[in-house]
């Protein structure tokens, strides 16, 4: 009997041992190969947050029409994406399963500030790329050298601040502003940015409430906010409780000046539940073109974007978020295209040194990077407003470069 | 084989697998093991409030935390060092868990539950709303053990020696309490508070004194987490790891040791495969296995495990000639050589 308990054990011995701890393959980095290149993505597909997954799809969609057409230097991609729910201790978990576990070459687009930051100490120890995460906060691009590794994408929150400042100093100067804000990294970078930028002006925030991205609803604080002597509305929240401020708003009878920050701008996801009525006159930023308004229909780059996401994704191509994506995706395949050796370095090289035009950006927005002396992808942004069914573009495309 | 010989060889293949794993696998397989360890001296606590002395908590979460917090203040803004930190933790949670069981002694069953989940619900709120102190929301990074130079481990490895060493002496201690006179007490006070008054036993000494100790191994669990993760952040603490350990006891077996470990297994790798199987599921998936497990272990694995050794043990006896097939309710056989 004995003896049958250490065969046993012997055998369990070996088979364990089968799987063992595999040792680097020597040469090369992680997660490129010849035929493939692994990137790792970590979005919230659960959880308050889930309208995003559709930037994963938009992604997606673009990856697999370029494996379509041979990959990258004929390495096909593959898309490794992870759900986080938005909560920062599953970015963690998430990032290290695919940094050490799956090996992936680089981190892309992973979403949520307080998720990125979460994981950016960690990724740049480990010394992959963090690329174009999708969070518009000012931190990534703020202090190349503390986190050379990772890189931001969208035009970011201080600079859309900046943009509603000033039209605001434009449309109304002593404008009395009521904020809602989401209680996290993400909600105090736009605000911060806002307040600083109206400093100096007339503008004045009379009102200001916070919620918790883990709250049911917003009701309490719009209530109060609808309550003060404010005549202008800044709302800073993620799209599930974008909806539920303008709908708040639109019920109490709030008829004042509403400006929505470009993350709660998409019409298929936050003004359609909220109600299009609702909706009207709401002012916002763009920086890509909208695939839900009818002004882009003949636009080759919208119609390439539309007719990959019939074919290879079951979400809906009018959805802002998959172009978003798509955007974010084709910068990716243009750094990995300009990389000189298939290393991380080289890769991160291309990135900081790039001066590309996205076609699915607004005419005159470029995705420019320069080293350590610019690491803000894109700096431009444009004002637009909704009216009837659509977002109507106002004025001229903004340059906000931060130096 | 004597049913004592077999728990010694079981328990001997458990720790020769566990000395094993860091060189087995892979750091990210080996962290979630590190995490497993933690998991289980939490485990271990709850089961000794609830199994062993029949109290009941939801709460083990908030406890938890707290221990996690503690370890990631002192690394973090004392400079303490991280050795350290699991002693801070687990005498701070005692206390903690002390205070709470004086007053949650006027509570039993149903309402003492209803507390302890408001003390979980409460956590990450509490931890948001001290954020100049805690963070916030955002989190905190912690830094993690390094593996000394003098020894020629991986920072993984390392980490996971050095949880393995802090559950086994917890377990330890567990195991010597519960087969003690204090263990005795315990359990006769969960088994019926009037006939244990009436052996003398100090019915509030002795559940506060558990209540307190179960908070402790708790906070030495978050402790232990803390430094396998490198990271906390309120939304860790949720009431799903209050229910996540009150599913470990249960699953593992109630009033066992060795079941806190399996509960451990199940917690953390349950839900990894199921949201393997479908993303937007995890949360359906893992509740299914969960009831699964319920309807065919009602008993738990510890409980599988002792069936499956009175099985090997009651046909050995029967292949020697010493016990019938069917148990009869003689005097017990002494078990001989093998």
């Amino acid at each position: 009997m004995r003896r049958s308990w250490l065969a046993l054990l012997l055998v369990a011995a070996l088979v364990a041992v089968g799987c063992g701890r595999g040792d680097d393959d020597g040469g090369g980095d992680p997660g490129i190969s010849d035929e493939e290149i692994k990137i790792g993505g970590s979005y919230p597909f659960s959880g308050p947050a889930s309208a995003y997954r559709s930037i994963a799809e938009g992604a997606k969609a673009y990856f697999d029409l370029v494996n379509a057409e041979g990959g990258v230097d004929g390495r096909k991609i593959k898309f490794i994406t992870l759900d986080d729910a938005y909560e920062p201790p599953k970015a963690v978990e998430n990032a290290r399963r695919l940094i050490e576990q799956e090996q992936v070459f680089a981190l892309f687009n992973t979403l949520g500030t307080p998720n990125n930051v979460a994981i950016w100490d960690y990724v740049n120890e480990q010394k992959v790329p963090h690329l174009y995460v999708a969070t518009g906060a000012s931190l990534w691009g703020a202090n190349v050298e503390a986190h050379p590794w990772t890189i931001g994408w969208q035009p970011d929150y201080v600079s859309e601040a900046k943009a509603y400042a000033d039209y605001l100093d434009k449309e109304n100067p002593d404008a009395k502003v009521a904020v809602l804000y989401q209680n996290d990294a993400f909600g105090k970078d736009l605000l911060g940015g806002f307040e600083k930028a109206i400093k100096g002006t007339d503008i004045e925030i009379v009102a200001d409430e916070s919620y918790e991205v883990t709250d049911p609803t917003v009701a309490s604080q719009m209530a109060k906010l609808a309550d003060s002597d404010a005549d202008t509305f800044l709302n800073i929240t993620t799209p599930k409780f974008g909806a539920q401020a303008i709908a708040a708003a639109h019920k109490l009878g709030w008829d004042v000046l509403h400006i929505v920050n470009n993350v709660s701008a998409s019409k298929l996801l936050v003004l359609e539940p909220a109600g299009l009525d609702a909706s009207q006159g709401l002012i916002s930023t763009a920086y890509y073109k909208d695939p839900a308004s009818g002004q882009w229909d003949d636009d080759p780059a919208m119609r390439e974007y539309k007719s990959a996401m019939r074919k290879y994704s079951r979400a809906n191509p009018d959805d802002p978020f998959c172009i978003f994506g798509w955007g974010a995706a084709q910068t990716l395949v243009e750094a990995l295209n300009g990389m000189e050796e298939p290393t991380r370095e080289a890769l991160m090289d291309s990135v900081r040194h790039m001066d590309i035009r996205v076609p699915i950006l607004l005419p005159g927005i470029r995705v420019k990077t320069s080293g350590t002396e610019d690491g803000y992808p894109i700096e431009a942004t444009q004002i637009q407003r909704f009216e009837g069914e659509n977002w109507k573009l106002v004025g001229d495309v903004i340059q906000a470069p931060h130096n | 084989m004597s049913d004592r010989t077999l728990r010694m060889v079981g328990l001997g293949a458990l720790v020769a697998f566990a000395l094993l794993v860091p060189f087995l696998f892979g750091p990210y397989r080996v962290g979630q093991f590190t995490l497993v360890l933690a998991y289980a001296v939490a485990a271990l606590g709850l089961n000794l409030l609830v199994g062993y002395n029949g109290q009941i908590s939801l709460g083990h979460g908030a406890f938890f935390a707290i221990g996690a917090y503690t370890a990631a203040l002192l690394i973090e803004k004392a400079g303490v060092h991280y050795l350290l930190t699991l002693p801070a933790a687990g005498a701070l949670t005692f206390v903690l868990g002390y205070l709470f069981g004086v007053p949650a002694l006027r509570l039993r069953g149903l309402y003492l539950a209803l507390v302890t989940l408001g003390l979980a619900i409460a956590t990450p709120q509490l931890i948001k709303r001290f954020d100049t102190i805690t963070e916030g929301t955002q989190g905190m990074t912690v830094e993690q053990p390094e593996s000394p130079s003098w020894l020629p481990f991986a920072d993984d490895q390392f980490l996971y020696l050095l949880a393995l060493l802090v559950a086994v002496i917890m377990f330890a201690l567990a195991w010597s309490l519960m087969r003690s006179q204090v263990g005795r007490a315990v359990k006769a006070v969960r088994d019926g508070e009037i006939p244990a008054s009436t052996l003398g036993i100090n019915l509030a000494s002795t559940k506060t004194r558990v209540f307190a100790l179960s908070a402790g191994y708790a906070g030495v669990a978050g402790a232990m987490y803390v430094l396998a993760i490198g990271f906390v952040a309120p939304e860790a603490f949720t009431v799903t790891i209050s229910l996540a350990f009150l599913a470990a006891i249960v699953v593992g077996g109630l009033a066992t040791i060795v079941g806190a470990v399996f509960g451990a297994l199940f917690i953390e790798f349950v839900p990894v495969y199921a949201s393997d199987v479908n993303d937007a599921l995890t949360g359906v998936i893992y509740g299914g296995v969960l009831i699964l497990f319920m309807y065919l272990l009602p008993d738990g694995a510890a409980g599988l495990l002792r069936r499956l050794r009175d099985l090997v043990v009651r046909r050995r006896a029967v292949e020697k000639g010493r016990r019938p097939a069917v148990a009869s309710p003689g005097p017990r056989v002494p078990a001989g050589r093998t």
